[in-house]
């Protein structure tokens, strides 16, 4: 039994670190805890999983679990969570927890909350942080009955540390022909990159409009973040045109991130943009407008040209 | 085949400011993505793989101005479902599904998420509830086997992917699906003859109450403007030396 279940997200190697922040929130929420972990073949991600102080990690391995289909995970998720009569499933905003945790919620006869920034507490009732509209403005939310789904931002809050005594491994089982089979993998693109992910990056380097086609943008964009060695995201408008592939786009229907620093290269700072930013530490801009709104909240501006100023700051990175 | 497009109304996108305060009460607009939706409905109808669009829209008669719109883009007729509670995603996939239930589509297609709440729940949920396929965050349709099912491609974390699924089923969009056309004036002027039906929670049989209300709301701390600089070396003395970054 645990009062809370955890899902994790891996990719096929590795539990994804920013899936892990989640359980600092477990921990917050107090009792149980169980991490729950789906796929096939993953003796050595859930052997990774057993130092975060959870009561138990749950691993339903199987071949039908080989691919994240939705209405399969749904179902096995939901059977976990019931099995272990958990009151809150939890996990961390992403495309992966967006697709399977609300068609779970529904299942559990449930209410979600989304991208949770922090809890209060108010009378022995707990309450929900979160962004709405673009980040503009903070909600807090009350949930009613005895049951709740609700996903993190992994940026607002921190890994957890992994210094627990082991923990027992549990298979989970199911029946795995009564899972429903509507749906189909077909492919995934298959892309290699020596850079680092971008939500879990120390540097992010990103590009707008103004980076015209895809070898510029690799050129100025791709170049600063590998003489920094930085990940590489986009804008909303440098994705449209091509110039970037979708999952490099950050804001608010995009990646959220939270680097060290974050170098922002020929981008206006549109609300939607900044929704996906606000919380890295430094914010670097660059652009030819004085008057471009990013400004405003940049740590460092620099008006002037980028296509002659980045360049000039790979150059200078490259030689100190 | 029978294509169903719920949308909702939200204060225009376009509209907010840095601060994320509009000058004045922004005007409202369908959601973007629904609008992706609606548009993606049109070109399945004009590719003759779709006879009928109904949209559909939870709301208060204050919505109309976007009903009209939707009609004016061309969707055949449209529901409003008269509510005007603030609604959670939970609460508007319930009542959704009823009207499904009466409706039988053999696709929904519906945006990923309201960029006012933010949610991106109420496709997923609808799917639960319903049992259906769903595929989420697409940005292509393919219609295949006599229209029994539908390959979909999906805008994830991880880049690409293609999934098939059968139909009936729940699509949700993202921005590479298309770009909605504007509307035309003879879009406009059609769409004052076409009907909008009217019906109640009571009517569909379905009572919902939200299980999540909002408590407060508050303005985000404000990240002060910083410093400007003047040259590329003075970024890097500052970076290294102040913001010790590098
Ligand atoms: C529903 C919805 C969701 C959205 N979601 C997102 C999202 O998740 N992420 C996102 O990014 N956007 C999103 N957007 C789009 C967003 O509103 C902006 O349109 C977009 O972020 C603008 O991208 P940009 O800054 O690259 O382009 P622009 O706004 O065109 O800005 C380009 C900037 O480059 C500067 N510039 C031009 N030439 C040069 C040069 N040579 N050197 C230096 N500077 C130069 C210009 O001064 C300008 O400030 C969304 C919009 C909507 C409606
Ligand atoms: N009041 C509503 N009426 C009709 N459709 C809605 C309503 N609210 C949400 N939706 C649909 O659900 C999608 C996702 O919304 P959300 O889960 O709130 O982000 C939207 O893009 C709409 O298609």
């Amino acid at each position: 039994m645990a009062e809370t279940l955890v899902l994790i997200e891996h990719d096929r190697q590795h539990a994804k670190r920013p899936s892990l922040h989640a359980i600092t929130l477990a921990r917050q929420l107090g009792g149980e805890y169980a991490l729950l972990v789906l796929g096939h073949g993953l003796d050595e991600i859930a052997a990774s999983l057993v130092s975060y102080g959870a009561c138990a990690v749950l691993v339903a391995d199987h071949p039908a679990l080989a691919e994240p289909l939705a209405d399969r995970y749904a179902t096995v998720i939901v059977e976990a969570a019931r099995k272990q009569g958990a009151k809150t499933l939890l996990g961390t905003s992403s495309t992966f927890s967006k697709d399977v945790l609300p068609r779970a919620a529904a299942l559990l006869d449930a209410p979600m909350v989304t991208d949770v920034l922090a809890i209060e507490e108010t009378d022995g009732s707990i309450s929900y942080r979160r962004p709405i509209n673009a980040g503009s403005i903070l909600a807090t939310i009350k949930v009613e009955g005895d049951r709740r789904v609700l996903t993190v931002r992994a940026t607002a809050f921190e890994a957890p540390a992994a210094n627990a005594a082991p923990c027992p491994t549990e298979r989970f089982a199911f029946d795995a022909t009564s899972l429903p089979s509507g749906m189909e993998f077909i492919s995934r693109e298959q892309r290699k990159s020596d850079r680092p992910d971008l939500t879990e990056a120390r540097v992010v380097v990103s590009g707008g409009r103004p980076l015209k086609d895809k070898e510029t943008f690799e050129r100025l964009v791709g170049g600063l973040a590998d003489a920094l060695e930085g990940a590489v995201g986009a804008t909303r408008a440098a994705v449209d045109a091509d110039m970037a592939p979708n999952d490099y786009q950050i804001g608010q229907t995009g990646k959220i991130v939270a680097p060290e620093l974050y170098i922002a290269l020929g981008i206006s700072g549109a609300i939607q943009h900044l929704a996906g930013i606000k919380d890295s530490r430094i914010i670097v801009a660059i652009n030819k407008d004085p008057d471009a709104p990013i400004f405003q909240m940049a740590t460092y501006g620099l008006v002037g040209d980028l296509h002659q100023i980045v360049p000039q700051l790979i150059e200078l990175i490259r030689r100190s | 085949m029978k294509v169903l497009v719920p949308f909702k109304s939200v204060p225009d996108p376009n509209d907010a400011t840095v601060a994320g305060a509009a000058a004045s009460m922004p005007k409202s607009v369908i959601n973007p993505f629904d609008e992706i939706a609606i548009e993606e409905a049109l070109r399945i109808r004009e590719r003759g793989e779709a006879a009928e669009i109904v949209g559909v829209t939870i709301g208060a008669s204050a919505v109309d101005e976007q009903i009209r719109a939707a009609l004016a883009m061309g969707v055949d007729r449209a529901i409003r479902i008269d509510d005007s509670r603030a609604l959670d995603p939970y609460a508007v996939a319930r009542i959704l599904r009823a009207l499904i239930e009466k409706e039988a589509p053999h696709v929904v297609i519906m945006g990923k998420q309201a960029v006012d709440d933010d949610s991106n729940q109420v496709g997923q949920m609808l799917a639960g509830l319903l049992g259906w396929p769903q595929a989420t965050f697409v940005s292509k349709i393919e219609f295949l086997d006599n229209k029994t099912r539908a390959r979909c491609t999906r805008e994830t974390d991880a880049g690409l992917e293609v999934v098939a699924i059968e139909l009936p089923a729940i699509i949700t969009t993202d921005l590479r699906l298309n770009e909605p056309r504007y509307v035309s004036l003879p879009g406009l002027m059609k769409a004052r003859r076409k009907p909008i039906e009217i019906l109640s929670c009571d009517q569909l049989r379905v009572t919902v109450r939200p299980l999540t209300t909002t408590l407060s709301t508050s303005r985000p701390p404000k990240r002060a403007a910083g410093t400007r600089v003047d040259s590329v070396e003075e970024l890097m003395a500052k970076l290294r030396g102040e913001a010790k970054v590098l």
